[in-house]
């Protein structure tokens, strides 16, 4: 594994974590993480990286405070979440993209508010609007969330991060079937956020482009992590790259062996042409 | 007519009972239909059949015992789906089966149904105490004013349970006070349409506000101006015509949806037209 360079973000550590390790517990390929480190440092963009069932998702589960038997160390803010759950109402999560139930009777506006759940309603309400109109959503606030598009659904839930004033902005696979255009408005929005408000960002995708243009460093797993440091220093090198591709065989060929043992046949993927 | 009939006591405490009833029901309602939870209303009152078939079985008087029989098992469903991840739908068949079932060996036991239990299973409004009417409003006043703090919560959530666990929310808790205040809604309710009918004014009234409005507040205001509407009218037309006020609340519901429906979709299909005809006549041109 490569060791850690000093990253662009520098400052106050916001997440550190010590030796991740998290079990499901059934007999077939069943660690998700094994002996994770990394830490995040104020004004980072991080981007995790890896195949299909690396563990990126268990991997924010865990920082969630969403699983609780993992073994490691996760500090949020230099607070062990073990011993505090209290710190992860600074963090905003936005989930892999799943579509929001078309009738579900709230404006833009009203899930907007949801972040600020328990705050003082006047001083709320320009905050309210104030997000929406950093996600660019204005005109849409009063339609219903369920007639929106996958791209500004993400985006009302990034305004309910920003309301919630957030720190730590954490995204899973963010721009997951949506177009290029969409996705590009996101990117935008993205860097918009880290800069001029000042949010540290941890972001799982397999668009590697856009973690070349966007994150300082990136942490790629595959159950266990082979890569921590700058992105350039991940691209610059064809080793580090093969590597990738390598664990991307390893998550295909993985999930091909779990499924004969469960009695599936995985007909019709590429690998087995 | 209407302002004759209102100079009836019994008429009074049904009205003022009846708008108590749609009013909770409404709002407890919305939730569970954005919970995706709209059976555990059906379920619960078939656990209340249970309570009450022990009330009778006992003794004791059956909404008693239909409440503390309600409030136990719905919390014990809800920590069983949690902990063993049960899907919803199958706890609903769970709790109904087990319900209906212990209702009907003990009303066996008992010594069959009589006018009494009918009144349960069937609601009789226009027989209600002035006791029954002080504890449906206290009942319904505890609910609404509990919701009323929590209904953001509550509403988050509905929307993402897991967002809302990250977000600082106990949702485990929040859950467990929802099952109770759904319990004893249902149990408020059992005067009103009984035990058979009371899942319609949970549901319905949502449903067809639902249809309309495109935000949370309008939805639960629409519901609940529908659901008082729909009891009030049933009511006056089930004392008018001697009809069974339950079933005639629950019919004048489902005609309103209906005719909701009906409009809404007629006014679409109409507009479609009206834009094809004026398509055609843009290409004639």
């Amino acid at each position: 594994m490569q060791e850690v360079k000093e990253g662009v973000g520098g400052g106050e550590e916001v997440v550190s974590i010590k030796n991740l390790s998290y079990d499901y517990g059934h007999s077939l390929s069943s660690f998700a993480l094994e002996n994770i480190s990394f830490d995040v440092n104020i004004g980072d963009i991080i981007g995790i990286i890896g195949p299909n069932g690396a563990g990126k998702s268990t991997l924010f589960r865990c920082m969630l405070g969403l699983i609780d038997g993992y073994k490691g160390d996760i500090a949020i803010f230099g607070v062990n979440i073990k011993k505090s759950k209290k710190v992860l109402e600074k963090i905003a999560y936005i989930p892999q993209q799943r579509s929001i139930d078309q009738s579900f009777p709230a404006t833009v506006q009203e899930i907007v508010s949801l972040g600020i759940v328990g705050r003082i309603k006047l001083r709320s309400k320009q905050e309210v609007l104030s997000a929406i109109k950093t996600v660019e959503l204005e005109d849409l606030k009063d339609r219903r969330i369920g007639d929106l598009s996958g791209g500004q659904q993400q985006r009302v839930l990034i305004a309910k991060a920003l309301v919630n004033d957030a720190k730590l902005l954490i995204l899973d696979e963010p721009t997951t079937s949506v177009d290029v255009e969409t996705q590009n408005k996101f990117y935008s929005l993205i860097k918009k956020l880290n800069q001029k408000n000042k949010v540290t960002i941890i972001w799982s995708s397999h668009d590697l482009d856009a973690m070349n243009r966007l994150a300082n460093k990136l942490v790629c797993i595959n159950r266990t992590m082979f890569f921590h440091g700058n992105t350039q220093e991940f691209f610059a090198s064809s080793e580090l790259l093969k590597m990738y591709s390598e664990s991307i065989m390893q998550a295909h060929m993985r999930m091909h062996s779990d499924q004969k043992l469960n009695g599936n046949h995985f007909v019709g993927n590429s690998i087995d042409r | 007519m209407v302002f004759e009939i209102l100079q009836f006591g019994f008429i009074q405490r049904a009205l003022i009972s009846g708008i108590a009833v749609a009013v909770s029901c409404s709002v407890i309602g919305l939730f569970l239909v954005l919970r995706r939870q709209a059976l555990y209303g059906d379920a619960l009152s078939h656990v209340a059949f249970g309570g009450i078939a022990i009330g009778f079985f006992t003794n004791i008087y059956p909404i008693w015992t239909a409440f503390a029989v309600s409030v136990l098992a719905s919390l014990g469903i809800t920590k069983l789906r949690q902990s063993t991840k049960i899907p919803a739908d199958s706890a609903v068949a769970v709790l109904l089966s087990a319900g209906l079932a212990t209702g009907v060996v003990l009303i066996g036991l008992s010594g069959g149904f009589s006018l009494d239990l009918y009144s349960f299973l069937f609601g009789s409004i226009l027989l209600i105490t002035y006791n029954d009417q002080l504890m449906i409003l206290v009942i319904s006043l505890i609910v609404l004013a509990i919701m009323y703090k929590t209904y953001k919560k509550f509403m988050y959530i509905a929307f993402d349970e897991e967002q809302a666990k990250v977000s600082g929310i106990d949702v485990t808790k929040l859950n467990y006070l929802f099952i109770i205040l759904a319990s004893i809604t249902v149990i408020a309710s059992i005067r009103l349409v009984g035990v058979l009918l009371i899942s319609s004014l949970i549901v319905i009234p949502n449903i067809t506000a639902m249809m309309f409005a495109k935000s949370f507040k309008k939805t639960l205001l629409i519901s609940i101006f529908t659901s008082i509407l729909c009891v009030i009218g049933g009511i006056v037309i089930s004392y008018d015509m001697n009809l069974a006020p339950g079933g005639t609340i629950v019919i004048l519901s489902v005609t309103v949806f209906i005719a909701l429906v009906s409009i809404k979709y007629l006014l679409k299909a109409f507009k479609v037209q009206r834009h094809k005809t004026m398509q055609v006549n843009t290409i004639d041109r």
